[in-house]
């Protein structure tokens, strides 16, 4: 209780009588808190009742039962096995995870860019830095859903796929997407997968036993060269050893479109371009903020110390500059993430363009809504929680 | 700024080194040689950035004017040329701005916007802070603004809240979220700053939730949802409850801000309210308040503009706002082709304003700083 | 002091009461409150040609806005007093649910689950019709099956929707669906060559031809009808007495063509001989005033808005923007399906 309470108990000194109970600022306070939650109850069972007399006087149909049943719509773009004969839920399920997809490459593509335009921001290079303020002005300050529009516009005006925007025979742009060659499906490839996420762990031990190593003999060991063979090198060896297999899937024109490769589609396209493009403005705007607060005093007693940028960069400027970073920086994830919801409008199949679709075919508007409601709620909190751990992790540990 | 993760969500600004601009007094030679050319790798970052730019702009000038087609009725004019087609916006500006609001009437919407824009402008200007002006000023242009869109007397014909498009659609839905969202916002803050269980308890729910959810989903609620809670046979207009829920939206966010600045508030400030007997109410509103919004309002007003920006939104339930009034505009297979000046003349105008009201914050902040305000 | 106990107990008085009335609240009369309201609220598709879609002078035209102005002709004896509400195919269900709007006139096919569990019902279909594509002249697709491996564009939430996946799967054809709720985006996706084909109602597809695209000679309407589509006015149940109504104007303006009754000659026609001409146009019999009407509700209609076939070309004749053969939806005794109940 704070110093709040200390104001409301003031006044004189009664003596203890019913009638200066009832005016006491105690039972004041007592009696609004009933009040307020005897309103809040009200008008939630007021809302409930309605609901539930209009859906009974229609004979409209209520409960989640209808999760189950089959979708009978098919989805264009799906991540995990779907057709038209499996339920609702599922459907639910493919727009989740095409929201996890679009919002995933999304962060990754606006923190490259944010961060990159925030570098530039901050640059000695006066010219460089004010075509990084422009670029911010403009697409921070534009709404989002025009963006996207836009870009989908543009997208679906490109030449059809007869007259494909050929790049060297391997990649091919057109109104349906962007086409391009990947190597031919392989089992190695599954191997190498697993090689990269194994050399991945390996460079973080390798970091934390060389760490362990210099904080008890002073001896610094550059890790950065041995990460980097561990992580690409161990998925190179497995590919060799697995008889360096080159076949490669060319997109081929046949029929309506070009069958073979991978294609990214238009819709997926305009989605991410248009909430990347938007988040990057904010996000360099961080960075630029987080650039900042390292006094520049303490950047040039580490040079003069004969740190080379590299770490200077590393153990001066980033560390603190993190701190001021990553809480915004998630906050904008979380709102990039909020935003892809706006794929309804260019016919993205994410989670909200698929409740979209079940509201209608289910009639179920109330169930369909909370659905996708408590599915993002979901992430939030999920989300938020992740980034108070990573808070006390960063937090500046006082001895 | 020490320990800045548990501070406050406030925007402070943040004075390093760098604020000090030792440029100001450089002469022009020495300026360029300093911050375009001080070394060899920045020179040649220089000319690339400097190559990219002007081939921009040289596009940019064949392309949007010595090209461009700026005035004509007939599309085939544009097609022939090879720069931008201007004339689309001549051509179709009036159900871009004004959406399907009865041809003959669009006048209204002229005056209205006039109206608004005198009112909002009296308003930001200091001299006039003074409730005893401004709130006979809101009710007199508020109702003045809602005969002309509706009409149905001084002989105009009525028009129904359904057939509202184009910018003062947005204007409406901008200011209403804004004015309905301010007092929501400082009652949810306060909420959530108080020492009544329940009511903290109640801000703290609603705030995280909504502010957990994206604003389609709450459009989608206030369209299709919001009406089945209600008895039969009450009906709350379609717009009114779009406003309400963009409106609650924006209170969310704007409540977090506040309550940094409420936050921010020394402690001593309550126990010298409290030493003069000042009830909570009178404690809130002239001491906390005042110094809290003052803290937070740079935060607050990015906020607002954000607030602008997200009236876009409705595009997907189908208000007629600019930009929705846009997309139906281009849908005419005649200029469907130049869709790239019509949105471009869109985002123009979001950037002017959203320019103006940052100017403004800034302006804003300034009197702040030197205790005008 | 005393003024804060007052106003909680306000408080509590009113949350209260609100519970309490919500109880007693009943769906109750719709006619009653069309009446007392002064017009009718008609939920319409926002932009279909020959169905519902604003001129440039923003007056509603198309056959569903007409059955709109004709229910609004038999309460009120006066075709323009409608207001039409534009409903998008997700806002359609929850605004007819929610009292939005009284009558939902907006290519609504029929069905079963739509009936039962949306907590709707149907009047007589006003137009039969069932899925069609659009496809590019250029493209070389003359029929359905030269649609395998295409990409279609869809409106979700319609029984288009799930029919195209029926269609496809039943002949062993793959497809990519491109799902836009919004339809102008839709029809801009389909136009701009995004997807092979556009897939709605067959009776919509002129609409989009004549008025969305640039040349209407380079679209072409697949041949064949794919599936069952019986577009008809929608009302809550649990309000028989407003049900019935919507279905008697529907069967007046069927048995006004079969009777050959027009807006021109019905003034003559009350002066026929023949019974059921006298109980369509109100000289005898009280049906109207079963229905909770004005006896010449019929008469109105077809003074107003016209009989069905009147409707019918004015928006899908030869003269009409959108020419369609009547197809089904010619009478009954011409071979079609349109059959009006007797008024008897």
């Amino acid at each position: 209780m704070s110093h709040l309470d200390e104001s409301m108990q003031g006044g004189g000194r009664p003596r203890p009588t019913l009638g200066n109970f009832l005016y006491s600022k105690t039972f004041r306070t007592f009696a609004a808190q009933i009040v307020m939650a005897v309103i809040v109850l009200m008008a939630g069972l007021f809302l409930y009742r309605n609901i539930i007399d209009n859906l009974n006087a229609q004979n409209i149909a209520t409960g989640f039962g209808f999760l189950e049943q089959d979708a009978q719509f098919d989805i264009g773009e799906t991540a995990i096995r779907y057709d038209a004969s499996d339920s609702y839920a599922r459907a639910f399920l493919v727009g989740l995870l095409n929201t996890l997809i679009v919002s995933a490459a999304g962060i990754v593509l606006a923190t490259v860019l944010g961060f990159a335009v925030g570098f530039a921001r901050v640059s000695s290079n006066w010219l460089l830095s004010k075509v990084a303020t422009g670029y911010v002005e403009i697409v921070r300050n534009i709404p989002v859903i025009l963006q996207v529009i836009f870009w989908a516009v543009v997208l679906r005006n490109l030449p059809n796929a007869r007259n494909a925007m050929d790049f060297y025979g391997l990649v091919f742009l057109t109104n349906r997407g962007l086409s391009f060659t990947v190597p031919s499906a392989n089992p190695v490839h599954e191997i190498m997968g697993l090689a990269f996420a194994a050399g991945i762990v390996l460079a973080i031990i390798g970091s934390y036993l060389a760490r362990r190593h210099r904080e008890k003999t002073g001896k610094y060991i550059d890790m950065l060269w041995p990460s980097l063979g561990l992580i690409f090198g161990l998925p190179a060896l497995v590919w060799l050893a697995g008889g360096a297999p080159t076949a490669l899937s060319i997109p081929v024109l046949k029929g309506f479109n070009f069958k073979g490769g991978a294609t990214i589609s238009p819709e997926f396209t305009a989605l991410l371009v248009g909430i990347a493009l938007y988040a990057s403005g904010f996000i360099a705007e961080i960075v630029r903020a987080g650039l900042q607060a390292t006094p520049r005093g303490q950047v040039e007693a580490a040079r003069s110390i004969g740190l080379k940028p590299r770490f200077v960069m590393r153990y001066v400027v980033l560390p603190q500059a993190l701190r001021v970073i990553v809480p915004p920086l998630t906050s904008q994830y979380v709102s990039l993430m909020k935003n892809s919801s706006i794929a309804v409008i260019v016919g993205y199949p994410d989670l909200v363009n698929i409740g979209n679709t079940v509201m209608n075919q289910t009639g179920q508007a109330v169930e369909a809504i909370a659905v996708m409601m408590l599915v993002y709620l979901t992430i939030s909190i999920v989300t938020s929680t992740l980034m108070n751990f990573y808070n006390r992790l960063v937090a500046i540990k006082e001895r | 700024m020490p320990n800045s993760l548990s501070a406050p969500k406030v925007a402070a600004t943040v004075h390093t080194m760098d604020e000090f601009d030792p440029n100001a007094t450089l002469p022009f030679g020495k300026w360029v040689g300093k911050n375009l050319f001080n070394s060899v790798p920045q020179s040649i970052l220089t000319v690339i950035v400097a190559a990219c730019l002007l081939r921009f702009f040289w596009f940019v000038l064949n392309w949007g004017i010595l090209d461009a087609v700026f005035y004509t009725t007939d599309p085939d004019v544009c097609r022939a040329a090879a720069g931008a087609c201007w004339a689309v916006i001549v051509e179709k500006h009036r159900p871009m701005l004004f959406g399907l609001y009865p041809y003959d009437e669009q006048w209204r919407l002229v005056v209205m916007m006039v109206i608004y824009l005198l009112t909002v402008v009296v308003s930001l200007m200091p001299r006039f802070w003074n409730l005893k002006l401004l709130i006979p000023l809101w009710v007199v242009s508020v109702t003045s603004i809602f005969v002309l869109m509706f009409g149905g007397v001084f002989g105009l014909p009525f028009v129904p809240s359904a057939d509202w498009g184009g910018l003062p659609l947005t204007m409406i839905l901008f200011s209403g979220t804004v004015l309905i969202g301010m007092p929501v916002a400082v009652l949810l803050a306060l909420g959530r700053r108080s020492p009544l269980p329940v009511a903290k308890g109640f801000s703290v729910v609603f705030i995280e939730a909504l502010r957990g959810v994206p604003l389609i989903t709450i459009l989608f609620v206030a369209v299709n949802v919001f009406p089945l809670f209600l008895p039969a046979g009450v009906e709350v207009n379609k717009l009114l409850r779009v406003v309400i829920g963009i409106a609650i939206f924006f209170a969310c966010y704007q409540a977090e801000v506040i309550r940094g600045g409420l936050q921010a508030i020394p402690k001593g400030q309550y126990e010298a309210a409290a030493s003069l007997n000042l009830t909570y109410w009178q404690t809130t509103r002239r001491i906390i308040l005042p110094q809290a919004l003052r803290i937070s309002l740079p935060a607050i007003t990015n906020h607002i503009i954000a607030a602008m920006k997200n009236t876009s939104f409705v595009i997907i339930i189908g208000l007629f706002d600019i930009l929705t009034a846009t997309t139906a505009v281009m849908q005419d297979p005649l200029w469907r082709r130049y869709y790239v000046e019509a949105y471009l003349f869109v985002a123009a105008i979001y950037l002017f304003f959203g320019y103006a009201l940052s100017l403004y914050a800034r302006q804003v902040e300034k009197w702040i700083n030197t205790g005008r305000i | 002091m005393i003024s804060i106990y007052k106003s909680m107990l306000s408080c509590v008085t009113v949350a209260a009461t609100l519970a309490a009335t919500a109880a007693y609240a009943d769906s109750g009369d719709t006619l009653a409150t069309v009446k007392e309201r002064g017009e009718l609220l008609c939920g319409v598709h926002p932009a279909r040609h020959g169905f519902a879609a604003p001129d440039s002078q923003g007056n509603w035209a198309g056959l569903e806005a007409d059955f709109c102005r004709a229910i609004a002709a038999a309460i009120f004896g006066d075709a323009s007093k409608v207001r039409f509400v534009a409903l998008s195919s997700q806002q359609r269900f929850p605004a007819i649910q929610s009292g939005e709007v009284d009558v939902l006139v907006r290519n609504v096919t029929a069905t079963l689950g739509r009936d039962t569990a949306l907590g709707l019902n149907f009047a007589p279909p006003i137009f039969y019709t069932g899925t069609g594509f659009l496809v590019h002249a250029d493209s070389g697709v003359e029929t359905i099956k030269d649609l395998d491996g295409a990409t279609i564009c869809v409106a979700p939430g319609s029984t288009t929707e799930r029919n195209v996946a029926q269609i496809f799967a039943s002949r062993g054809m793959e497809y990519t669906p491109v799902v836009i709720e919004n339809n102008k985006q839709l029809v801009d996706a389909y136009v701009t060559g995004r997807c092979d084909a556009l897939t709605k109602d067959k009776a919509a597809l002129p609409g989009v031809r004549a008025y969305d695209t640039t040349d209407p000679k380079e679209h072409v309407l697949l041949p064949g009808i794919f599936s069952k589509e019986p577009l008809a006015p929608a009302v809550r149940q649990g309000d028989d007495q407003w049900y019935d109504l919507v279905k008697w104007v529907v069967y007046a303006t069927f048995n006004a063509e079969e009777l050959g009754v027009t807006a021109e000659n019905a003034d003559e026609m009350k002066g026929s001989n023949d019974v059921d001409i006298q109980s369509l146009l109100g000289t005898t019999g009280d049906y109207g005033a079963k229905l909770g009407l004005d006896e010449d509700w019929a008469y109105n209609i077809v003074t107003q808005v016209g009989n069905y076939a009147e409707i019918y070309n004015r928006h899908f004749g030869p003269e009409s923007a959108t020419p369609l053969d009547r197809d089904l939806n010619t009478l009954w005794v011409d071979g079609g399906l349109l059959y009006g109940f007797p008024i008897k």
